[in-house]
């Protein structure tokens, strides 16, 4: 009975071994500045993959990155391809009821308008609005009076707007603003918004161990101050933090 | 890449557009090209094969393979080719996974469909639990090659089946009457002569399995036109080398290097089919034969 146990217990401790060794596969779209994006040099950066590769180190696991289109992210993440999503993914109730979220690790940021200079406010409620496909934002504006057209890529829909083939865009800020900023033909028109909830990291709805662990180091990101470090490193001082 | 591209933001243009060419992401769109020729060189014979062994089920004359010859045939052509290129690697992937979770796990009681997770033991995944990232891409190639042979096999197959209908029937008769077997007189007289009744059948398909190679890009595989996509949107300040939408650039590269391997294979056909005349009772193996007398 003894040597029985004893050998349960080796058993266990081995899977326990191989478990801790286990490589977390991160799932990310890596076309959204400054959330994620592919640098000049191929390699991962932003917000998220900073804040990402941090949460690895203080859950002790061994992480990797794998790039994925955002339309097909979800199914990607539920059939198993990787195990979690941090893309810029708003918490929502119709993706609750497919895939599970962490805590959020970023206020929600107002969505806003951006079309060329000299458009006028009255496209958002009668122009053609481009937004990104699968989006809060898609979702809102097919609610709305305006004419939706959908992209599959962020880069598409600012490339719409200046082709004249979509009045305005409508983005979450963090996105739209360094665009807006640096380009002399686009501005920012009518109000900001608040669609989507935060920002959290998407997992399937079996994992819970593995979201109750990111869930811990978001909490603790947040209590010693990381987190907001992280924040206003992306994102500027105006960034609601923590 | 150059030692002068250390910082981009204060070059002039021809320098600028050195260090920008030779960028990381730029190797990486290079590369990607390869990945296109690549897969044209497996999946080109991987289709034969398979158009090979449909051809023959669809010639049987024993009812269950022909059977199944002329469903795989009908069924692959009959469905969107889209369809199939993402039907077949889930399907496959999550059967492989589920026959190993059969032969590993006979112990697991969970349910393999959990909601909408499907979940394996860790024995069963695949590719396996903690591969590099390396196996992954190539696990990804081959299934992405595996649905192109399935696709493309079909069409093939139906062209070989017409090019081997084709074969004169009196030589294969006057084979027989020499004391040839079925078996014998196939090798020897129908399938070495097939082949120029099946070229025009053939190079149609291949034209078409070239220009199909951007549905890569629907299955995950960063080819060259996700690499056009995504290096030729504008960029601000926060990549090395901020730019305006050049997106029509990347995409006039991808339109002349598709025209070109279309044009090079549309000549290595001809070359095939004066080749293959040589000697044959058709019009062209007519033409060549009083040309050389």
């Amino acid at each position: 009975m003894k040597k029985l146990t004893l050998i349960a217990a080796a058993a266990a401790f081995s899977a326990s071994a191989v478990a801790a060794q286990d490589v977390v596969r991160m799932g990310t779209e890596g076309a959204y500045p400054p959330f994620n994006f592919i640098n000049d040099d191929n390699e991962l950066e932003g917000f998220e993959i900073d804040l990402g590769n941090e949460m690895c180190e203080r859950a002790g696991l061994t992480c990797e990155w794998v790039i994925n289109d955002w339309d097909t992210i979800i199914p990607n993440l539920v059939a198993g391809n990787y195990d979690t999503i941090i893309a810029g993914m708003s918490i929502t109730e119709a993706r609750s009821e497919i895939i599970s979220f962490t805590q959020n690790y970023k206020e929600p940021d107002p969505s806003r308008y951006a079309a060329l200079i000299g458009t006028g406010d009255d496209v958002i409620d009668s122009g053609v609005i481009a937004t990104q496909s699968n989006t809060v934002q898609a979702g809102f504006v097919a609610e709305s009076d305006a004419d939706l057209i959908e992209f599959p890529t962020p880069d598409e829909t600012i490339a719409a707007v200046r082709a004249g083939e979509a009045d305005a865009v409508l983005a979450d800020g963090d996105f739209l603003r360094p665009i807006v900023e640096e380009s002399s033909d686009l501005e920012f028109i009518g109000e900001p918004m608040h669609i989507g909830g935060g920002v959290g990291m998407g997992l399937r709805q079996s994992d819970n161990e593995l979201r109750e662990t990111f869930d811990a180091v978001i909490t603790e990101m947040k209590e010693d101050g990381s987190l907001n470090e992280l924040l206003i490193q992306w994102f500027g001082e105006d960034t609601p933090t923590f | 890449m150059f030692e002068f591209c250390a910082d981009p933001s204060i070059l002039p243009t021809g320098q600028w557009f050195a260090c920008y060419l030779t960028s990381g992401t730029h190797m990486a769109f290079y590369r990607s090209f390869l990945v296109v020729m690549l897969l044209l060189a497996i999946t080109a014979p991987a289709a034969l094969a398979m158009g090979i062994l449909g051809a023959l089920a669809l010639r049987s004359d024993f009812a269950p393979v022909n059977l199944l010859g002329r469903g795989y045939v009908n069924l692959v052509r009959g469905v969107p080719d889209i369809v199939f290129f993402l039907f077949v690697p889930i399907a496959l992937g999550q059967g492989i996974e589920w026959v190993l979770h059969q032969i590993n796990c006979p112990d697991w009681d969970q349910p393999i469909r959990q909601g909408n997770d499907f979940i394996v033991c860790r024995e069963a995944k695949m590719p396996p639990v903690g591969a590099s990232a390396w196996t992954r891409n190539v696990y990804g190639f081959s299934m992405a090659i595996i649905a192109f042979a399935l696709v493309f096999g079909a069409f093939v197959a139906n062209t070989l089946y017409g090019a081997m209908r084709a074969v004169p029937q009196a030589q294969i008769e006057t084979a027989e009457s020499y004391g040839m077997t079925r078996a014998q007189a196939f090798r020897r007289i129908v399938l070495p002569q097939m082949w120029v009744f099946a070229l025009p059948g053939l190079s149609n398909i291949w034209q078409i399995l070239v220009k199909s190679t951007p549905l890569l890009f629907l299955l995950g595989i960063q080819d060259a036109v996700f690499w056009a996509r995504e290096l030729g949107g504008a960029k601000t300040s926060l990549y090395t080398y901020p730019h305006p939408d050049w997106r029509v650039w990347y995409f006039m590269v991808l339109l002349i290097f598709y025209l070109f391997l279309t044009w090079g294979s549309e000549r290595s056909f001809g070359w095939l089919t004066r080749r293959l005349s040589r000697g044959q009772a058709t019009a062209e193996g007519e033409r060549l034969r009083r040309g050389a007398a």
